[in-house]
């Protein structure tokens, strides 16, 4: 469980969500985030093609972050959902929040 | 490492409960580090001998976590002296899970709609609203620190 960064094409910073996006290592994700805001990153994509659950705790993160980054003037997208985890996106209305696509490829074009 | 988890695991006789049922209980300390662990044991032990469909066990991972979460973060403070309490009745067509903390309790009714746009952008406040949209009836205690969810295996 944990997280991992590399820089995609478009000069993207993509962090890839490795388990879980829960309420346990949400500060953690945060933390990666600034850190890439504070060396002048602007385009951020967070990938969850290898993520099994993320708890309201983890989409709460992702809301914090999200504003964040908008206050930076910078942008977020989101990738790789599996179908349990796209359903509570649609539940709790953050689908609209956030610009997801099905691939990180399809993300990393689309900034 | 010993797990300071407490898990216990046996079969009611008739007269405790409506018909036959296993009882699984599990108490762990308020840690948020133990929440996925409490999970995945408490998950496996009301679906075993079960043919689980994988929304089943979604649904019951997501509503686990989320109570526990709160038990553990707003009812207990994270205070880790203090305890909660899990206990699932397993019968065939139902799960039926509790989650009980030992704060001071809250009133559901007075939770804000996480689905307001006022809402949409505020960190949190979605975890009980998850619970209530994925399980089959939700009850509360009088004293507002005991969530009961039931969950039809259909």
């Amino acid at each position: 469980m944990g997280f991992s960064q590399t820089k995609g094409s478009n000069a993207v910073v993509v962090v890839q969500v490795e388990g879980q996006l829960v309420v346990g290592n949400r500060h953690e994700l945060k933390e990666l985030v600034q850190a890439a805001l504070d060396k002048g990153e602007r385009r951020l994509l967070v990938d969850f093609s290898r993520t099994g659950y993320i708890d309201s705790s983890g989409l709460g993160a992702l809301v914090s972050i999200s504003k964040r980054i908008r206050e930076m003037g910078g942008e977020l997208r989101l990738s790789g959902l599996n179908d349990d985890l796209r359903s509570l996106f649609e539940l709790t209305k953050l689908d609209t929040l956030f610009a997801i696509t099905e691939t990180p490829e399809q993300a990393l074009t689309s900034f | 490492m010993t797990s300071p988890l407490r898990l216990c695991v046996r079969r009611t006789s008739a007269s405790e409960t409506r018909g036959s049922a296993t009882l699984v209980t599990l108490r762990l300390p308020s840690d948020v580090n133990c929440i996925e662990e409490a999970v995945e044991l408490v998950t496996r032990h009301c679906l075993a001998g079960h043919d689980a469909t994988k929304t089943i066990r979604f649904r019951l991972r997501v509503v686990l976590s989320e109570a526990l979460s709160n038990a553990i973060m707003r009812g207990n403070g994270e205070d880790h002296t203090k305890w909660v309490e899990v206990r699932a009745e397993l019968v065939p067509e139902a799960i039926r899970v509790s989650v009980t903390d030992e704060g001071p309790g809250f009133n559901p009714g007075a939770v804000p709609e996480p689905l307001k746009p006022e809402q949409l952008d505020e960190a949190g406040g979605r975890g009980l609203y998850l619970i209530r949209k994925l399980v089959d009836a939700v009850q509360f205690n009088e004293q507002g620190n005991s969530i009961c969810m039931i969950l039809r295996r259909r």
